[in-house]
């Protein structure tokens, strides 16, 4: 019989999703028994024409990772969706816009104007700034654009299956193979986890006292953090209220806060609103001047409360001066 | 240059708690006080139970203003549930800020059962000011 085919891109991504796929060890070789590997641009060379020339629909399923911010990652990912049964978002940036996401509170043009002449690294006095298209002796060459507002994977293709995380656990990636292989789907649309929170499955719950309560903010670089207790209660924003499980609680067993790379559980529309009113309901004072003086000590709300999530969350973007 | 679009109607969304401003309201009803027809008033229990994301989804669906009304502090019928909005609106108000959502587009205000007169002034209030700001239009801010 033949192999199901499988292919892997990547978008506006970090490396770490596909690395990811590497750190199944052992377990990638039961993957490659199984499937027909026939697109992955990281790992061989197989070329998009290649897959253009594929029937539609004939490969069983496309594992993307990574934000759309280029016309050529949204060129791509309409191709594999063509071309495939099920597309499965792989990772925060495809699942919700990631990191590279943050950047919409900014736009393009800044953005150039960062990246091309104000880093005390460049030194641009011409202003030479990339371009769509130029002209060079040996033709014209072109760049692909490069968009304002960078989006999650479901806003420019319809996606079957969300698999989230930064990166997605081993164990979650092997669940959402099987599943797809033996034909045990769940509903489309999931998310390939737990709908419980963080905070219903972190060990350190068992620590936090009844009433929640907290005068000052800190940041996790400006104290040594107790190991085994909340770090809300310690006055460290933690993104367990507002976060799902599933990543076996990665970060927490290091000593490191929650950031939120898995999202918010099925019912919350916005993870960062989510968050921000679990962390109300914690300061304990009812002064206002008090509540301005701690909600100061937060200095990026934005990054803080929507590190991962800001670009499918309602508002998806900063409003840019007309 | 800064167009004045006259004709511009902005649309305000305002959660009213059942308890002191809704009856507010309902008394400038009564009493036959004029104002402005622009907010659209959702009823909810109690200011508390405004979810942020409440907020957030009404931006994104074409508010041009937000504004919470609760009882005044001290007399919210749960207690603690105007407390919990004044926490909550500080950081609101920083975080829409971070959006590029000014200022006047959201507002917080204590409105008992006996100031019909108070709600229609700062319904007043709010539409004048957002007028001038001029629409929001969040679908617009998307297409950039
Ligand atoms: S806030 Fe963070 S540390 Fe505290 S219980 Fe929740 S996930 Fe664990
Ligand atoms: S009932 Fe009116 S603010 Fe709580």
């Amino acid at each position: 019989m033949e192999k199901p085919k499988v292919g892997f891109y990547w978008c506006a991504s970090c490396g770490g999703c596909e690395e990811a796929v590497l750190d199944l060890n052992e377990d990638i070789l039961k993957v490659v028994d199984a499937v027909d590997i026939i697109f992955w641009p990281v790992a061989f060379d197989f070329k998009k024409k290649d897959v253009e020339s594929m029937e539609d629909g004939s490969i069983a399923v496309s594992f993307i990772n990574g934000a759309v911010r280029l016309s050529e990652q949204e060129e791509v990912v309409e191709l594999l969706r063509k071309k495939s049964g099920l597309v499965v978002a792989f990772g925060s940036c495809a699942h919700m816009g990631g990191i590279p996401a943050l950047a919409n509170i900014s736009n393009k043009n800044e953005i150039f104007k960062r990246a091309y002449k104000k880093v005390p690294s460049v030194v641009n006095l011409e202003e030479i700034y990339p371009q769509e298209k130029v002209k060079l002796d040996v033709g014209e060459l072109e760049l692909p654009s490069f968009y304002n507002t960078v989006k999650p994977l479901d806003r420019v293709v319809d996606v079957d299956y969300y698999l989230p995380g930064c990166p997605p656990p081993p164990d979650l990636i092997m669940k959402a193979v099987h599943a797809i292989l033996e034909g045990k789907l769940p509903p489309k649309g999931a998310v390939i986890a737990s709908d419980k929170t963080l905070c219903e499955t972190c060990e350190r719950n068992k620590t936090k006292p009844d009433k929640l309560k907290i005068k000052e903010m800190k940041r996790i670089f400006e104290i040594v953090s107790d190991d085994e207790k909340c770090f809300l209660e310690q006055g460290i924003i933690c993104l367990g209220p507002a976060t799902r499980s599933g990543c076996g609680e990665r970060c927490i067993k290091g000593n490191m806060p929650c950031r939120g790379c898995f999202g918010p559980t099925d019912s919350v529309i916005d993870q960062g609103a989510k968050f921000l009113s679990a962390l109300a309901s914690i300061i304990d004072t009812n002064e206002q001047g008090e509540i301005q003086s701690i909600v100061e000590t937060i200095p990026d709300l934005i990054g803080t409360f929507y590190r991962f999530s800001l670009a499918s969350s309602p508002l998806k973007r900063k409003k840019l001066k007309a | 240059m800064i167009i004045v679009n006259n004709d511009f109607e902005p649309k305000l969304v305002g959660f009213l708690c059942r308890w002191c401003s809704y009856q507010g309201a309902d008394l400038a009803g009564t009493s036959r006080i004029e104002y402005p027809p622009n907010l659209i008033p959702i009823r909810v229990m109690c200011s508390g139970r405004v979810d942020p994301s409440f907020v957030m989804k009404a931006y994104s669906e074409g508010a041009d203003g937000v504004l919470i009304f609760g009882c005044h502090p001290g007399d919210c019928h749960y207690k603690e549930g105007n407390y919990k909005t004044i926490r909550r609106y500080s950081m609101m108000k920083k975080l829409l800020g971070e959006f590029g959502i000014e200022d006047e587009r959201f507002r917080l205000e204590w409105v008992s059962a006996a100031e019909g007169e108070k709600f229609t002034e700062v319904v007043k209030d709010a539409t004048e000011k957002i007028k001038k700001l001029g629409p929001l239009n969040w679908k617009e801010v998307l297409e950039v």
